[in-house]
């Protein structure tokens, strides 16, 4: 048995922990460092209520040992902001000003279209709509239906998650930049490293 | 849910994670999406969890020629999001397989070479490594080896990779000729493969050349289905619908083992939806390859 | 309802109420603002039971491998070796002390006397999974390999998981008070009357079919966190959808009062009933933090959480309709054997009694019977599971139906119309004793079938050669039945906290009854302060399931808001010195309505609502009035109101593989007033999805050696949203006369209806088959296809 030194920044703040080798992420970021946000809904990887960003990516925190996270960035739906990657909110700060909750427009419009119920696959939800609209701005609900099987939601029917999704897609837009969209930036250099 | 005690280490070069595995009861971790779901049923309780992280060596996707034929090496720890994004030519049945694993939050941790080092039997990119003929490279204490991937995976978790070895690479031949192709009926419940074929051919003066077709989700190894390839050789690539669909009536024959079946989808209906998503993978591997027939020529 | 015009909406659309003397009428109701509980989950603020009591200890629980075994002996030895294990009990250490310690048994249902579910097995389990031992530990890492450390000696059983079988002669008895396994019989409606409308009728056609044994799986798994202290006695913070309920039934398992009991339901997330069952959890939990004088946590892994239920369904029927000549029903005829597990908990005897009460769904038969056993076999309890009875009955109707017109020739839709009761006939008494409130039914059928109209069917085979196929379904669902409170305090500062015995756990309650209040409040919904799940802060109340949370909260709320405002206005009357007829409401207190008062000015003579309620707790009363500003009502129905619809599916089958596409989901309901149409609608969506994941894939399989093989969410069947169609949903406005605000359940249509509507349309699309069994799995359609 062994325990280990890890330490990581979650949501902007750094965290550190002494962790056996056994324990998964999702009980660190839970129990050791208590964010509570990523949820706990199966054990075989399956739900996606756990999901995280890590270093820029969704993991299921619950499939990833806490020692792997050891230096890496994470986000939980608490240290969200904005528009997801790449995109711009139509209308800009005006509207991220008048929103008196301080909501992103994916995290609006899964309020507006009434995309939660009970709210326990809602972090893994949210985070990985814009994960899906990062890489596809535009996507038709299929398309949606498809990107959104690792997580599972008991409450909705997954209808109004759809509507949510679709509705932030109306409310993005792409990020001109000269060389491209930025992620795709990032995928040429994950792709090609090595 | 809660995984069994076991040490950890994380090697930073090749030879020194060699070292780390060959302690008895050492065992690699690449993107964990198998293994951590094993340990934390405590199905799995090794001494040692040696992880692959920090061998960047083993990540990233290249085009090397060997031997005069061109191949794309893909190493091991790539994982299957990035293989996607890289989106080489060449290996349209792997990349459709790799699109299909799990989710998208699976794909950013999962390996292509954990994929085929888990050997589990309805996973995707074994059926698209042994459609293409790919070859997989492996490392141990006794040096370099290389199996091809249908002599790879021995049973339902089990391959020929020894405990102190490492499958450092897979390499796919190319061939700008062929087309490729992977279709697959989704598990109800685990969502892995019920059944998953990939295809690969060439359109050759017109008529179908050298077909590979495999599946996954069968039998507890990858296999080919050799009655659906004989039946393909030749086939007028012109006007294929009825000769493909016939062959791939004949999906079963000829197939070597116990068909896989479980309390959700039995043996039965995975024999019967075989030919049916034998023929989307070979029509879909048709077109492409019909598709780029001449052009690069 | 006679003359009433039920007006059919699209999704989305601006409600109309059919009847705007039965609603409350109000601004807010009808509306949909927002919810207001999403702001906390959508940025991760929520708080589930797991998230509490970090530093506690935690519990789990080894569990039974075999179905059915004698408990020879159990070795604690090695476990309590392990470093951090703080202590290993079985049912000795139990017995051994003052606590029952046995999940109570709802006894009035049973025709046996049958011991209650042990917390730990006595001496022998009846199901996979069942609790043997308890380890504590100092965290669940530690405490799990002290559950794999434990070693159970067993004596293995014979198994019988189904429970047409377990009641054959041959099967093993689970309890000696009840050797053919049958714990109860229930018996609803005239059996000679029956059999005489049989020996008369023209056409008599059956069915036999399962009802699929399911697994609720709301994606929180169960967990419960205890403390005790000599004082305050204990305090439970879980996942309850009836806090009231689980204290109770904590007040028997743990021998204590129900007063020094609190139980905390925090957010919870999803329910589905099997959050409203008491479960050996919470039990152990709650003892063991008493015997350690330390905080214990106990939470389910979701592999725990599906072994040890509960389960809902499994029934096996077999049914029988009478018609006349003219098509018109006669007699239905039911026998059902319902699997209640290894154990009678609660709902698990009470089941046949939800389930009969429905068998006439939409239609005048004049005679029902209908027999049901309840049988234990060797599997995890069964309980009330969304829908809870009445998805069962109202499938055997439906399916029963469309036999019939099958076997008629005759139209289904017409088949079901003719049968229709009339919309003049309420309130209308079925053959089994149920009293439908309000109905008019054929609206929304028109409305369901005219979605689906252009559409081809009955096998008709499409450009790629699928066969196509409609089904639909009708039905009823009885709502709102138990008692309810509902508390309006109003503040001396004027803020308003609403409180009812109700659970939310994504229902949006807080919401809900923000509009109920606020329409009787001259105080905006956004202010008023809505709070559940707190024993020690709601009076007593019964909680969240059967959609009942509208109906009977929603009112005893409605009810409390009127009396508090009624003394509101009477108090602002005295202060303008004007007649409380006078005085009407402004957008935060009160004024003399135009020309009421005196002078030309009375408009403008105003007091706020935060006057009155100072007034109200301070000087300033008007003579006979009482101090305070608060009321609490406890409100139930007579009768239960009949919510209703008709959905519409079309599927597409390819025939080769038997796989198939929902093309085409249209839901119609009618819930009376819809107080928040958004709300509803969601509703709808989510008991669509869970209906469809019945009809479709889910189910709960024990293997042959009666191990559960769905056992972990790989093994069972949820749907994920790549799994579901699109769901419309439309609705009609029928207001249940019973209740001031004209409200019916919506909570659990979706799954009443969907089955049936699902398995129709399959069954249409396959020619010459005339029923396939739930699942309707690919392979089920292939082979129907081939034989
Ligand atoms: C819910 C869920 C759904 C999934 N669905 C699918 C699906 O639809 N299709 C599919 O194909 N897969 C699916 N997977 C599996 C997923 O793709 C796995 O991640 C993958 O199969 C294993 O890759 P990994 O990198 O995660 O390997 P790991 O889990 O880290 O390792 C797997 C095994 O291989 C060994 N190993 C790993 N790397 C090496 C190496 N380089 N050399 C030697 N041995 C090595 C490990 O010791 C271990 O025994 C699913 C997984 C989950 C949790
Ligand atoms: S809890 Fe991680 S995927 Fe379900
Ligand atoms: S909102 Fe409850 S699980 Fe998705």
């Amino acid at each position: 048995m062994s325990e280990h030194e890890i330490a990581a920044t979650v949501d902007g703040a750094t965290e550190t922990a002494t962790v056996e080798a056994r324990r998964l992420l999702v009980h660190a970021l839970r129990e050791n460092w208590g964010y509570t946000q990523p949820t706990v809904g199966c054990e075989s990887g399956k739900c996606g209520a756990c999901t995280v960003e890590m270093d820029g990516e969704v993991v299921k925190s619950c499939c990833v040992l806490a020692v792997q996270a050891d230096g890496s960035e994470i986000t939980t739906v608490g240290g969200i902001e904005g528009a997801p990657d790449g995109l711009a909110e139509v209308g800009g700060d005006d509207v991220a000003a008048a929103d008196d909750d301080g909501f992103g427009p994916v995290q609006r419009s899964f309020h507006e279209e009434h995309g939660l119920q009970c709210g326990y696959c809602t972090p893994g939800m949210i985070l990985r709509s814009r994960d899906l609209l990062a890489a596809n701005p535009d996507p038709s609900r299929e398309e949606i239906r498809e990107g959104l099987k690792g997580n599972v939601c008991r409450c909705t029917g997954y209808e109004n998650v759809v509507d949510a999704v679709e509705a932030a897609a109306r409310k993005l837009e792409p990020i001109e930049t000269d060389g491209g969209a930025p992620e795709d930036a990032v995928d040429a250099a994950d792709g090609g490293a090595d | 849910m809660f995984p069994p005690q076991f040490d950890y280490e994380r090697p930073d070069s090749l030879d020194a994670a060699l070292d780390a595995l060959a302690d008895e009861d050492a065992v690699p971790l690449a993107g964990g999406h198998d293994l951590v779901p094993m340990l934390k049923a405590r199905e799995r309780t090794p001494g040692t969890v040696v992880d692959l992280g920090g061998l960047a060596a083993l990540r990233g996707v290249e085009r090397v020629v060997a031997d005069g034929t061109e191949r794309l090496s893909i190493g091991a720890l790539t994982t299957d999001a990035a293989l996607l994004d890289a989106d080489p030519a060449g290996v349209d049945a792997l990349l459709d397989a790799t699109s299909e694993v799990g989710d998208a939050q699976i794909r950013n941790r999962g390996t292509v070479g954990g994929n085929l080092a888990a050997a589990h039997p309805a996973s995707d990119i074994p059926a698209a490594t042994l459609a293409a003929g790919a070859t997989l490279h492996l490392v141990g204490p006794d040096g370099d080896r290389t199996v091809p991937a249908g002599e790879f995976a021995t049973g339902d978790h089990e391959t020929v990779c020894t405990d102190d070895e490492l499958v450092t690479r897979v390499s796919v031949p190319l061939d700008p000729d062929a087309g490729g192709a992977y279709a697959r009926k989704t598990h109800p419940s685990t969502g892995y493969a019920a059944v998953g074929v990939a295809a690969r051919l060439r359109v050759v003066d017109g008529a179908v050349a050298d077909p590979r077709v495999a599946a996954v989700g069968l039998l507890d190894v990858p296999t080919r289905l050799p009655a659906v390839e004989g039946a393909l050789v030749g086939v007028d690539a012109g006007s294929p619908v009825d000769a493909v669909a016939g062959a791939a009536e004949r999906a079963t024959e000829g197939i070597d083992g116990a068909v896989r079946e479980d309390h959700v989808v039995s043996a039965g209906q995975r024999c019967a939806v075989l030919p049916e998503y034998t023929e989307r993978a070979v029509s879909a591997a048709l077109a492409r390859a019909v598709g780029r027939e001449g052009v690069v020529a | 309802m006679s003359g009433e015009e039920s007006v059919i909406e699209a999704e989305g659309a601006v409600p109309t109420t059919a009847d705007e003397g039965a609603a409350a009428g109000g601004e807010s109701v009808g509306d949909s603002p927002l919810r207001r509980e999403d702001a906390r989950a959508l940025r991760g603020e929520t708080t589930y039971t797991d998230d509490f009591g970090q530093e506690a200890a935690a519990l789990a629980f080894v569990r039974s491998p075999h179905a059915h075994a004698e408990v020879a002996g159990i070795d604690t030895e090695a476990a309590e070796a392990i470093d951090g294990v703080v202590a290993v009990y079985t049912w000795g250490d139990l017995a051994e002390s003052d606590a029952p310690m046995r999940l109570p048994v709802r006894t009035g249902p049973l025709d046996c006397e049958v011991p209650g579910h042990p917390v730990l097995a006595a001496d022998r389990v009846r199901y996979d999974g069942q609790p043997v031992a308890a380890v504590v530990a100092k965290d669940r890492y530690v405490a799990a390999d002290g559950v794999e450390a434990v070693e159970v000696e067993y004596d293995p059983l014979p198994v019988e998981t189904d429970p047409e079988a377990a009641a054959s002669e041959d099967a093993p008895t689970l309890f000696e008070d009840a050797p053919d396994n049958v714990a109860a019989v229930g018996e609803l409606g005239d059996r000679e009357a029956t059999d005489r409308a049989f020996a008369a009728a023209e056409e008599v056609v059956s069915v036999e079919l399962e009802n699929n044994r399911l697994i609720p799986s709301a994606l929180e798994p169960r967990a419960a966190l205890a403390e005790h202290d000599r004082t305050e006695g204990f305090t439970v913070t879980m996942t309850s959808q009836s806090p009231h309920g689980h204290r109770r039934k904590l007040s028997h398992t743990l021998g204590v009062p129900e007063r020094q009991i609190r139980v905390i339901s925090p957010d919870v997330g999803g329910g589905f009933g099997h959050k409203g069952h008491h479960h050996p959890g919470e039990a152990m939990a709650a003892w063991a933090a008493r015997e350690l004088g330390e905080s214990v946590k106990w939470t389910a892994t979701r592999s725990a959480n599906y072994r040890e239920g509960a389960h809902g369904r499994d029934h096996r029927t077999t049914a029988e309709l009478a018609l006349d000549a003219d098509g018109r029903f006669r007699g239905l005829r039911v026998d059902t054997h319902a699997g209640i597990g290894g154990y009678a908990l609660g709902g698990g005897g009470a089941m046949p009694g939800w389930y009969g009460r429905l068998l006439a769904s939409q239609y005048e038969i004049p005679a029902i019977y209908c027999r049901s056993r309840c049988v234990f076999t060797t599997t995890a309890p069964v309980h009330s599971y969304r829908g809870a009875g009445r998805p069962e009955a109202i499938y055997v109707t439906e399916r029963l139906v469309d036999v019939a017109a099958e076997e008629l020739g005759a139209d289904p839709v017409e088949l079901r119309r003719r049968n229709f009761l009339d919309p003049d006939g309420f309130p209308h008494e079925t053959a089994v004793g149920a009293t439908y409130d309000s109905g008019n039914y054929e609206p929304t059928l028109e409305s369901a079938v005219d979605a689906v109209s252009g559409l081809p069917r009955g096998g008709e085979r499409d450009d790629d050669g699928r066969l196509r196929g409609v089904g639909i379904a009708s039905y009823v669902e009885s709502t709102g039945g138990g008692f309810e409170s509902g508390v309006v305090r109003v503040h001396p500062d004027g803020g308003v906290t609403v409180s009812a015995g109700t659970h939310d756990h994504g229902q949006g309650h807080g919401t809900i009854y923000a509009q109920i209040v606020a329409d009787e409040h001259p105080v905006a919904p956004e202010e008023i302060e809505v709070v559940e799940g707190d024993t020690d802060k709601i009076p007593t109340g019964t909680g969240t399931f059967g959609s009942r949370s509208t109906v009977v909260g929603g009112n005893a709320v409605a009810e409390s808001a009127q009396e508090v405002f009624g003394k509101a206005r009477e108090i602002a009357a005295h202060e303008l010195d004007a007649d409380p007829g006078a005085v009407e409401t402004t957008d935060s207190g009160f004024r003399v309505a135009d020309g009421a008062g005196e002078g030309s000015d009375a408009g403008d003579q105003r007091v706020s609502f935060a006057e009155v309620a100072d007034r109200a707790y301070g000087r300033g009363l008007p003579e006979g009035l009482s101090p305070g500003l608060e009321a609490t009502t406890f409100y139930e129905l007579d009768n239960t109101a009949y919510t209703f619809g008709t959905h519409a599916v079309a599927v597409a089958v390819d025939p080769e593989t038997g796989e198939y596409e929902v093309e085409r989901y249209v839901a119609v309901d009618d819930c009376g007033v819809r107080v928040n149409p958004r709300i509803v609608e969601g509703q709808v969506h989510g008991g669509v999805a869970q209906g469809l994941g019945q009809a479709r894939s889910e189910r709960a399989t024990y293997g042959a050696d009666g191990a559960l093989a769905a056992s972990t969410m790989l093994d069972y069947a949820l749907p994920r949203a790549s799994d579901l169609p699109d769901i419309e949903t439309r609705a009609q406005e029928t207001p249940s006369p019973d209740n001031e605000l004209g409200v019916k359940g919506i909570g659990e249509g979706g799954t009443v209806a969907a089955p049936p509507a699902l398995v129709n349309a399959v069954v249409d699309a396959v020619p010459g088959v005339d029923h396939l069994d739930m699942p309707v799995t690919a392979e089920r359609v292939r082979t129907a296809i081939e034989d």
